[in-house]
This record gives structure tokens, sequence and C-alpha cells, in this order.
């Protein structure tokens, strides 16, 4: 008889709360749409103002909202008062990272498959090798801000290091893609270390703002270095890569040619899309290893205690620098691939909307997590492509689902941290001890 | 500098714009035994330890170690991370700073960074899985396990040290700062928050890093139970000189330090004293 008792009381309370609550809201509603949808302005045939009321309009919007805030706190009601931890159990929380441990597996099982499944999906084969290097991108930058705990806004700048390198090198001395992409990752590095130096000092907002400013710097140095780089026009015709020196066209020397088979465009992409996966495992495989490895310990310790590290006699300054460089080398990896696949690049690939996006997968994906990078990527390329029905509606859609994704799992999709080393067993480590960093 | 001391410290000043933190002071620190630090709040202690750990860079004045195959290394030339990683000096924080979302064990695995990366071959060796680094990573974790051992917290091993409860992570600094097998250990108020219990288990915990492994110790420390039981010297700061030094007898004796302590003049405390008497 206990909890009926309760029950009624609560909603007994919660009625004058729930009109206030509702009204308020309403309220703002009715602020905001009010000029923003009640007066509809245009410039008429003379260029003079016209304009007209929608307060019809206005009306069902201030009721939605009304209602909609009701139905909101009901719903909060019936679920109990939940902070954004409790929506998903401990109990659900254990049990995925349970199901984590098979997801990893599956998914790439799939992912081998995908080319045979889509054979003749033109469509789907490239909307995978755009999410394939987004997910390398992903795990490229994880290793500068989700293990180091360095903010970096300018990733794009080794992205377009690494495609400007294979770019340049194979249009100008024709050198094969095979040689050009270890030449573009470490001239990323390069470029990672030379930007790493100056910011070594700088911290959290201040580290940021600087490396957004060097992702600019570079994309404008492409822009303006007009001998080199041909500035606002791009580079094109770009090689393809080859397989392994044989051509993948429809000549006589080419790969379907001397297997015997009916050339195929669709060979090309498939063979595109074996290679992001492969440079994209690459990536994970050595992530992974180095966070086994005394400097991926230092990554992290750095990004939860720097100062702690320094008295331990951890040399801060080359930690720091060889984050960025093998973040970079990963982003001049992936920039040869784009050149390559594309056959032609432009400064206008690499704005800081791209740097955003990466960095937006590796916060959404959880600071650290390869699986949740991928996931990310997944999520954030193929969720924006699922969406393009909707046309301008689309960036809302996809804003409302990371305001609520970032609700629920604030600390992305997988926040916990699997220990590097243990005695008798791995215990996954929550989010709510693991640090974001200072920068 | 003779052979059994371990740290000279000669007329170090500090100053931070006009405010003078430490002023000409001068202490040594003996060879496998435990000096301590003692002044009341704001004596500069903290700041005499930040100068020696190479967090400061000192004003003036000297500070000179001594390895035991008589090898002087001038403290206040090195900076930063070179002290903990050259001079072999560990500290301690008054503020506990572990790595709260690391394993206690992968906390001591980071203590031993530098033995580890000369092990992976800076990281290249590591990468491909060389032996050389397998059994050097073996080696690191046996030293962990004995540390974790020693401190009491082997069946906390794989929890992450941000979980542990205050005393736990005291220790467990401890140990971390141990791993990196320091010459010199500095210890910044271990015993501050912790119970009587715990207090006791730490200068046991001290004592046996004295006697068995014969590390040098220098502590700053208020809790005097702690410091009276186990130090073997005491140097008692106030406003940033040093008013008096020697055996813990001698210096609880000291009408300076009584008076430094109570916060009255000299004359006033002296005649404290012989009433007392």
């Amino acid at each position: 008889m206990k909890t009926p008792s309760i029950n009624t009381a609560k909603t007994a309370s919660g009625i004058p709360a729930l009109l206030k609550t509702a009204c308020f809201n309403a309220l703002i509603a009715l602020v905001l749409f009010s000029l923003m949808v009640g007066v509809r302005t245009e410039a008429g045939s003379d260029g003079q103002l016209t304009y007209w009321t929608r307060f019809g309009e206005v009306a069902s919007l201030v009721a939605a909202v009304f209602g909609g805030s009701i139905v909101l706190e009901l719903l909060k009601q019936w679920i109990g008062p939940t902070g954004a931890e409790k929506l998903v159990p401990p109990a659900v929380q254990s049990g995925m990272s349970f199901l984590g441990r098979y997801l990893a597996p599956a998914l790439l099982i799939f992912t081998l498959l995908v080319p045979v499944i889509f054979y003749d999906q033109r469509y789907i084969l490239d909307l995978a090798i755009l999410v394939l290097t987004y997910v390398m991108l992903g795990w490229g930058l994880n290793v500068v801000v989700g293990l180091a705990g360095l903010l970096d806004l300018g990733y794009v700048a080794f992205y377009a290091v690494g495609a400007y390198s294979y770019a340049l090198l194979a249009t100008n001395f024709g050198w094969s893609f095979w040689i050009c992409l270890p030449l573009a990752g470490v001239l990323a590095a390069f470029w990672g270390v030379l930007l790493g130096f100056p910011v070594l000092r700088l911290r959290g907002d201040y580290l940021a703002i600087v490396t957004l400013a060097f992702g600019e710097i570079i994309r404008l140095v492409i822009i303006n270095w007009q001998d080199l780089t041909g500035g606002p026009n791009g580079v094109s015709s770009i090689p393809r890569p080859s397989f392994f020196g044989i051509p993948l066209d429809n000549s006589d020397n080419g790969l379907a040619a001397r297997l015997g088979i009916e050339y195929s465009p669709t060979h090309r992409i498939v063979f595109l899309f074996y290679l992001i996966l492969a440079l994209a495992l690459l990536t994970n495989w050595v992530t992974i290893r180095l966070r086994r490895l005394p400097i991926g310990r230092a990554w992290e310790a750095l990004r939860e205690d720097e100062v702690a590290c320094r008295a331990l006699g951890i040399n801060t300054t080359t930690t720091k620098l060889t984050a960025f460089a093998t973040g970079a080398m990963f982003g001049g990896f992936a920039g040869a691939f784009f050149a390559t696949r594309q056959g032609f690049i432009s400064p206008e690939s690499f704005t800081f909307q791209e740097s955003a996006l990466v960095l937006a997968i590796v916060v959404l994906g959880g600071m650290g997590s390869q699986l949740g990078v991928a996931l990310a990527a997944l999520a954030m390329i193929g969720g924006f492509e699922l969406f393009r029905s909707l046309e301008s509606y689309r960036m809302l859609v996809f804003g409302m689902a990371m305001v609520l994704i970032m609700i629920w799992r604030p600390r992305g999709l997988i926040g916990h941290r699997a220990p590097t080393v243990y005695l008798t067993k791995a215990h996954a480590i929550s989010s709510d001890l693991v640090k974001e960093g200072h920068g | 500098m003779s052979r059994d001391q371990i740290l000279e410290v000669d007329r170090l000043t500090m100053r931070f714009g006009g405010i003078v933190a430490v002023q000409d002071l001068s202490f040594a620190a003996e060879r496998k035994k435990i000096t301590a630090l003692i002044g009341p709040n704001g004596a500069g202690k903290t700041t005499v330890f930040n100068c020696i750990t190479g967090f400061y860079k000192p004003s003036g004045g000297a500070i000179r170690l001594s390895h035991d195959d008589g090898k002087v290394i001038a403290l206040e030339r090195l900076n930063d991370f070179r002290i903990a990683k050259q001079a072999k000096v560990a500290r301690t924080f008054q503020n506990i700073r572990l790595f709260p979302g690391m394993t206690a064990l992968e906390n001591l695995m980071v203590a031993q960074h530098n033995a580890l990366m000369r092990a992976s071959g800076f990281t290249l060796l590591g990468l491909v899985g060389a032996p050389v680094y397998r059994d050097a990573e073996k080696r690191a974790i046996d030293l962990a396990t004995d540390w974790l051992k020693r401190v009491n917290l082997l069946d906390r091993a794989d929890d992450a040290a941000g979980n542990f409860a205050y005393g736990d992570q005291r220790r467990l600094e401890i140990a971390r700062a141990m791993c990196t097998e320091p010459a010199l250990l500095c210890l910044d108020e271990p015993a501050a928050g912790l119970n009587a219990r715990e207090s006791a288990a730490l200068s046991e915990l001290l004592l046996s890093i004295r006697n068995e492994l014969g590390t040098s110790i220098l502590l700053i420390e208020h809790d005097m139970s702690v410091v009276m039981e186990i130090s073997d010297h005491i140097v008692v700061m106030d406003h940033g000189v040093k008013i008096s030094e020697g055996s813990p007898r001698e210096v609880r004796d000291d009408p300076k330090v009584i008076a430094a302590y109570l916060g009255t003049d000299e004359e006033e405390a002296a005649a404290v004293m012989e009433s007392g008497s």
C-alpha cells in the first residue's frame, strides 16, 4: 500500500509545477517565434519592404511547445528522477562493454565483406570508403586528443600536407603511390613537430586556438603559393594508385587483362576500399600497440597530470611532440589516400569544417576509445548521408541527434578506459575518473 | 661536501617579486638518513622543496646532490624532469597527484618510464615486440608488484587510482616515487589527512625504505608524532630562514622552535620555558 500513496502524492504536487514549466517554455517559444515566424518580411518588387503576419502558425508552435513540455515532464516522472547516467542502467553499461568485445570483430568481418555484399552498389561502396577515411582520421586524431589530451583544432592541416605531398610528388616527379605514401606520412609528421614546438607551452583553450590558426595558415599558404600548389585551382590529374605496379585500368597491362577477367571500373573502387581499410587498420594496430608501450602510457599520464609526469622524470616536451607527430603522420597517410582517390584536390577540401568534423567524431566516440571512434565515424558520416532526403533540415536533425547523445553519454559512446596492463584482471575504468587533459 | 651527505643546500634564496620566501637557507641531508624540514605554515618549506625538485629556479644559492659513486650534481642548474631523470630525486605532492584514470599498476609503470623507454628502443623495438622489451616490461611489472606489496595495495593493483581511499592514495604515491628508484626521496606532508593508525603505518614504511633500501629521505611534515619518531635530523624553518637544526630531542627543546610554533617573542618563550622547568 505504500507505493501507490507515494505515486499519488508525487502526481498531486507535480501538476502545478508541470503547468508552470510548460507555461514558461511556451512563453519562451512565444517570444522566439513571434518574430522568427510571426512576421514574415520580404523585399517587394521595387525593393520596398513588404511583410505579413502569420499568427496562426505562431499559436500552433507555442501550443506544440506547451504540449510537448507536459509530455516531456510526464515522461520524466514516469521514468523516475533520472540523471543522464541513469538512463543507461549499470547492467546495460557493463553489458555493452561485454558486447563491445564481440562488436569489434563482428564489425571488422562485416567491413571486410562490404565489397562482396554491395559489389554492384557503387554509391554504398563510395560511402564506405568515405566512412573509412574518417575512421582513419578519427583514429589518428585520437592519439593527440584522446590519449595525450592535447586539443587540436587544426588536424586538417596534416591531412592537407599529406594530400598535397602525394599530389605534387606524383604529378611533378611521377613517383608511385607506394613511395609517396610513407613520404606523405613523414612530411605530415614533420609539420606536426613543427607545429608542436611553439605550442608546447600552451594549454587548453589557448592550444586549441593556436592549432586552429595553424590549420588556417596551411590552407592559406596552399591557396596563395600558386607556383607550387596551383592555388585555388588545386592539383588535378593525380595518378590513381596501382596494384603494386599493375595499373587498374582498361589497358592491356591492366590487372583485369592480366587476370583474364572483364574490366570493370568497380575493381578500382574495391581496391581503394581495401586500401583505406588496410591503412585504417594499420593506424588502429599501431595505436593499440603504442598504448601498451611506455610512450603510450606517458601520453595518457600526460593527459591525467602533467606536473606528476615531470616529477617522475618524463620529458613532457618530447612526449607531446611524439603525440603530435604520430597523429599527424596518420593524417598524412589519410591525405595521400584522399588525393589518389579523388584524382583532384583543392584547398576547399581542407577547411576548418573538416577539423571540426574529425574532432566531433573523436569526442562523440569517447576520447581514447578506438571502437567508439569507429562507431562515431559511421554514425556521423553514414548518418549524415542517411538524412540526405531531409535536405536543408538535415543539419538540424543531425545537431539534435548530437545533443541527445551528449546528454545520454556525456563522455562519448564508449567513455570507459581499458587498462594497458594488469596483474589479475583488467577492469574497465569508469569515465568519471579519466581526465580529458588540459591541452 | 662530505661523503656522507647526499644533499647540501647552500645559501638558498628564493624571491617571488618583492617577497622573499626563502633566505640564505643552508642545511645538509645525510645519506641513508631521514631528514625532516618542519616549520609553521608559510615558513617556506614547500618552496625549498620546489627548488630542490626543479619546479622553481632558485634566485640564489646552490643545491648539490652527491650520488653514491661520488658524482656531485648541481641541482639548481638542472631543470624540470631532468632532476628526476638524471639526479634521481623523486617527490610526492602535498595535494596528491596520482593519475586517477589509470590503475595502481599503471601508475607504477609510468614511474619506470625512462628505463622502459630505453628498453623499448625508444618505442621501435617495443612496437615490433622484441624480446628485450618484453623482458624489461616483465621486470618492471615485478618491481611494481613488489612495491604494491610493500604498501599493502596488491589486491587493488588493477583498480583505478582515483577510486582509492585517501590514505591508500598517499601510500601509492610514495610507491610510485620509489619505482623511479631514486637516490633521494622528497615527501611533501605524507601524513597529512591520515588517521593515527595510518600515520603509524606510514612511519613504518618510511623506516623500512631507509633501513632496507638505504634510500635517503627528505620530508616536510606537520604531524610531530611522525617527525619525532622517524627523523634522524630535523631542520626548523620560520619566515624563510632556518631557526634551528639538530636531532629530534635538541629541536624539541629549542626555545626558538617553541616560540615559532606558539607564535610568541623569543623573550616571552624563554620566560615560558623557564617558568615551566
